[in-house]
């Protein structure tokens, strides 16, 4: 049985024709009778609010402005840099510098010169999403961070928007619908944000490109779905994909009868302050004590050169010093308490690692474990290749 | 009464990178006892330092949410599937700047 489908979809009306040349763009379509020309004129009434024009905002929008989506928005602050290019697929190297909203509005212009696109070069805010959202039927959650996951997740449910949801990390894809009526919420899956930073590794980090490039198109897929009132939509399981065993499999999502957002005795009524949500619990890693010793990029250099016997320790991830190093020896921040032995404390040793964190807190456990000639070096490689030697990678 | 728990991609690196361990076990609190005995690394993930499983972390018995079952006291038979889901955040994280095993961006 088909989910029944929102309000402000089902209200979905078809107020115009489509012209010979859209006939022939989305023909298609028009020949499956589950879309139809009554699908695709209900697609082309639709408003669709995509935040975050990134990993998974690229297969979003572009799939949902080549089906023929009326009208899209498109919410992002960023500005295109190289490292999106492996995956943010709307974007060419030409477009690296550009605002992300503008760049993603071109691209999609191009694609579908037919539909209308908005882009709103902001960060979603609790100020401006409510006037964000209100025009649109149907929200895409493609962002990236957890505030702004459950500002979008607050604003739909207060708003009466479904929320199509999309999440990635590394392998692993989680998708649902949340906001729908008598389905669950956000918060009904996690009450809370996990606290960042429970074992800061930088080395953890990193997503394949492909990743965001299925979970955003099932987003797609799931938001034409409902537009188009077809099929069974995601409300009430959370599919899980698994990229390393290419493996799908759902859990059944419930709404949560005392969620403080939809529950019955809700006690959340507005928008509230979501980095403070997430930040009382810690969204700032702990920044070990950056009091630590510190020597800059050319104070090094200057004493390498002048031949200071300096130990450099590494203490990034065997692949991260494949990319780049700077010959030191290489001892990753998790393993240095069972390695700390490898070191001499009576020499004077220089910490590194990409950018100056992970050395800090290794720098700080070394202190602590009675070293006393011990330095971090401050910006980690990037500072050291900004400062001191442009040939050295950035990653 | 071999019971299967999936391990969740953000916590295979401490898990020996394993994908899925079976246990015997007749509840999940055992599964999770015997996997944390196994993996003492993942102890501090899943679970706070009260004992509690974590808010961020949900376990599943066959797809089932624990907390509308029995909670940790879900009773587990043979060919049982437990499922580990943290919440992850990502969407367009950028490589290397990621600090949290969950997908929490932080600029460093």
């Amino acid at each position: 049985m088909a989910t029944p489908i929102h309000t402000s979809i089902a209200a979905l009306k078809a107020r115009e024709k489509l012209s010979n040349e859209e006939i022939l763009r989305y023909s298609r379509h028009l020949i499956m009778p589950e879309v139809g020309m009554e699908g695709q004129l209900k697609l082309k009434a639709a408003k669709v609010l995509l935040i975050g024009t990134g990993g998974l905002g690229a297969p979003l929008g572009l799939y949902l402005a080549a089906a023929g989506i009326g009208k899209l928005g498109l919410v992002d602050f960023d500005v295109v840099d190289f490292t999106n290019l492996q995956r943010q697929v709307t974007f060419g190297t030409s477009d690296v510098g550009k605002a992300k909203s503008e760049a993603a509005r071109a691209r999609l212009s191009n694609l579908n010169p037919d539909i209308e696109i908005e882009a709103f070069e902001t960060k979603l805010t609790s100020e401006n999403a409510p006037e964000l959202l209100k025009d649109f039927d149907i929200i895409v959650d493609g962002t990236d961070n957890f505030p702004t996951r459950y500002l979008v997740n607050d604003a739909c449910i207060l708003l009466g928007k479904p929320n199509v949801y999309g999440s990635i990390f590394r392998f692993e894809g989680q998708i649902t619908v949340f906001g729908m009526p008598d389905g669950p919420c956000y918060r009904c899956l996690y009450p809370e944000p996990p606290p960042p930073g429970l074992v800061p590794s930088c080395a953890e980090g990193g997503v394949l490109g492909v990743l965001p490039g299925i979970v955003g198109s099932i987003q797609a897929m799931e938001t034409i779905k409902l537009i188009l009132g077809r099929g069974r939509n995601l409300t009430g399981r959370l599919l899980l994909f698994d990229a390393l065993e290419m493996a799908f499999s759902e859990v059944k999502l419930r709404k949560n009868p005392n969620c403080p957002l939809c529950g019955e005795n809700r006690t959340i009524h507005k928008l509230i302050d979501y980095n403070e949500f997430c930040g009382v619990r810690g969204e700032e890693a702990p920044t070990p004590d950056l009091k630590v010793p510190e020597i800059t990029p050319r104070q090094l250099k200057v004493r390498l050169e002048r031949g200071d016997r300096l130990f450099i320790l590494d203490v990034r991830e065997p692949h991260e010093y494949q990319i780049c190093n700077l010959r030191g020896h290489l001892i990753p921040l998790g393993e240095l308490p069972r390695r700390v032995h490898e070191l001499d404390s009576s020499q004077e040793i220089v910490a590194h690692c990409r950018s100056g964190k992970r050395s800090a807190e290794a720098v700080e456990f070394l202190r602590k474990a009675g070293f006393r000639k011990v330095h971090n070096l401050k910006g980690g490689i990037l500072a050291w290749s900004d400062e001191v030697d442009s040939s050295m990678p950035k990653y | 009464m071999s019971v299967k728990v999936m391990i969740p991609t953000p916590l295979r690196p401490h898990a020996d990178g394993k994908a899925a361990v079976e246990f015997q076990a007749k509840s999940v609190a055992e599964a999770l006892d015997q996997l944390t005995a196994q993996y003492a690394d993942l102890k501090k993930h899943l679970f706070t330092e009260e004992g509690s499983l974590r808010s961020f972390i949900n376990v599943y018995v066959n797809g089932e949410d624990i907390r509308y079952l029995a909670q940790e006291n879900t009773p587990t038979k043979d060919g049982d599937t437990i499922k580990i889901i943290p919440s992850i955040a990502g969407g367009s994280v950028t490589p290397t700047t990621t600090e949290n095993p969950f997908g929490e961006v932080l600029q460093n």
